[in-house]
């Protein structure tokens, strides 16, 4: 599924958050969305899913979602979502117990998702008993057992620690080759962007506009070899560049209210 | 640094550890004490009668069957006011708790007669409902009714709203989120305020039997005031005490069960 997002533009109370963001997604790409604090990434994805009424503009989804699709726009959460007083099966099943299907259909997907996200063993865990990152697998698997067209992720590997980031990333990539669907990450980590994406879309401090798209032409698969370490640094360099300034005026902006 | 030398502890301490034993060692111990100032007269019995003095009024209580009678009264009474008061306080805390309108209309409602103390409308509900059981089973009701409202909209509040946005990104309608993120996720809140709840029955029960009851706690304790019986009028205060003792052990096992998840 391609998306469109015209002239989208969100205020707070007069605040202007969001200024005419004009975009095209297209279907299976994987798509950046990086920014100073403050420069509205996490509302563009909340404008993209449905979960916030954009002030000005809209988004159209071209194409129709694979048939199976119960969730078309699924997000992935930064604070992971779970309900603490469901077990991990449980959790992942909540996205599907509103859509008719049968207990035997429900357990059958809810059992793929697992096993897609590394889970099987923990079906029967407590949130409370996961690590962050175990947490943030449950979240994955939620996401993908509604098999979304277009996958929103809102900073999903920002709770995490180093290590635990890098190999959900490889996992990510993993998965994203054998489940296709559009996805939208947001992410403050460059490292992140430059490793993932096929596009990342440079946004400008508050009011965010469009400020660059960089087109990364390496393969996505290719980018974890060690021989691409100096394309992927490039990359990150490139980005930096481009929000340094900003970064910093935004983080003074914080500081100083 | 020339010389070495250890480097001085400075942790520990501040974190609570449970000890088994010393809870029981000073319960015997305030006991034995006090049964040992009666046993050496230091104590007046007329006003202080022993700790054997009062198990032996209990225990002429349970062979002439009165135990059974006052304590199944007060808990009948208990249980009726408790269970009306929390179910409407439940119905309408959870609408406050859900609904903006119903909030708007609620709160100052609320506000004015929460601090009310309960027991001063008995007198207006024995003119309601007369002096018999439905005043008392009112006046408890009524009680409870109030933080009942509070505990269960404050608990809905409470429930972290990302869940509830989760829930709306997958599409489950309005009722499921109520019932499958809301309501589980303010049950914690709705629990302490039980504990709290089951505390004011057993106050408001003891001073509505004060007033026209033949059978009750309450109405033993003042008939054995006005009799000058102290060990009996402290066997009913004991009673009360393990009667608040053995509610608090019943909702604590319902936390555990309902809260595992914690």
């Amino acid at each position: 599924m391609d998306l469109r997002l015209e002239g989208i533009t969100h205020s707070y109370d007069g605040l202007l958050a969001l200024d005419g963001i004009d975009l095209e997604v297209r279907d299976g790409e994987t798509v950046a969305i990086i920014g100073p604090s403050g420069c509205g990434k996490s509302t563009l994805l909340g404008i993209v899913g449905g979960l916030l009424k954009p002030s000005a503009g809209r988004v159209l989804a071209i194409g129709a979602p694979r048939a199976d699709s119960l969730n078309p726009f699924t997000y992935v959460f930064q604070d992971f979502a779970l309900l603490p007083w469901r077990n991990v099966a449980a959790n992942v099943a909540l996205a599907l117990e509103h859509h008719g299907l049968s207990r035997a259909e429900r357990r059958e997907r809810v059992a793929a998702a697992l096993a897609l996200t590394g889970l099987g063993e923990f079906a029967a865990a407590l949130p409370k008993q996961l690590s962050g990152g175990m947490r943030q697998r449950v979240g994955i698997a939620r996401a993908l057992v509604v098999r979304p067209a277009v996958l929103l992720l809102d900073e999903p590997l920002s709770a995490l620690d180093a290590q635990t980031r890098e190999l959900l990333m490889e996992d990510l990539l993993a998965i994203w080759a054998r489940e296709r669907s559009t996805r939208l990450y947001v992410t403050h980590n460059l490292d992140e962007a430059a490793r993932l994406a096929d596009r990342v879309i440079v946004l400008s401090r508050r009011p965010g506009r469009i400020r660059e798209i960089v087109r990364i032409d390496m393969p996505v698969a290719e980018r974890g070899a060690p021989t691409a370490l100096p394309v992927v640094a490039g990359v990150r360099e490139k980005l930096w560049a481009l929000i340094r300034d900003e970064a910093r005026d935004a983080e003074r902006e914080v500081q100083h209210g | 640094m020339a010389d070495a030398a250890p480097v001085t502890f400075r942790g520990g301490g501040f974190h609570p550890r449970p000890q088994r034993l010393v809870p029981v060692a000073v319960f015997v111990a305030v006991i034995g004490l006090w049964q040992f100032a009666s046993w050496r007269g230091w104590l007046p019995a007329l006003f202080l009668p022993s700790p054997w003095e009062i198990v032996t009024a209990l225990g002429g209580m349970i062979s002439d069957g009165s135990l059974g009678r006052h304590v199944g009264a007060s808990l009948m009474r208990i249980a009726l006011g408790w269970v009306l008061g929390t179910a409407a306080g439940l119905a309408i805390g959870l609408a406050m708790g859900i609904f903006s309108v119903a909030r708007a209309a609620g709160l100052p409602v609320v506000s004015a007669l929460f601090p009310i103390p309960k027991i001063a409308l008995l007198p207006l509900f024995i003119l309601w409902f007369g002096i018999g059981e439905p005043s008392k089973v009112a006046t408890i009701g009524f009680g409870v009714f109030f933080p009942t409202v509070i505990a269960a909209y404050t608990a809905c509040d409470s429930v972290p709203r990302n869940l509830i946005r989760m829930a709306q990104s997958f599409g489950l309608p309005p009722a499921a989120i109520v019932w499958k993120i809301l309501v589980p996720g303010a049950m914690p809140g709705i629990l302490a305020g039980f504990r709290i709840t089951a505390s004011i029955a057993l106050i408001l029960v003891v001073a509505a039997e004060m007033i026209g009851a033949q059978y009750g706690i309450g109405a033993f304790i003042l008939s054995a005031g006005n009799l000058n019986q102290i060990d009996h009028l402290l066997a009913g205060v004991t009673l009360l005490s393990l009667l608040g003792l053995a509610v608090s052990a019943v909702l604590g096992a319902v936390e555990r069960a309902v809260l595992r998840w914690r």
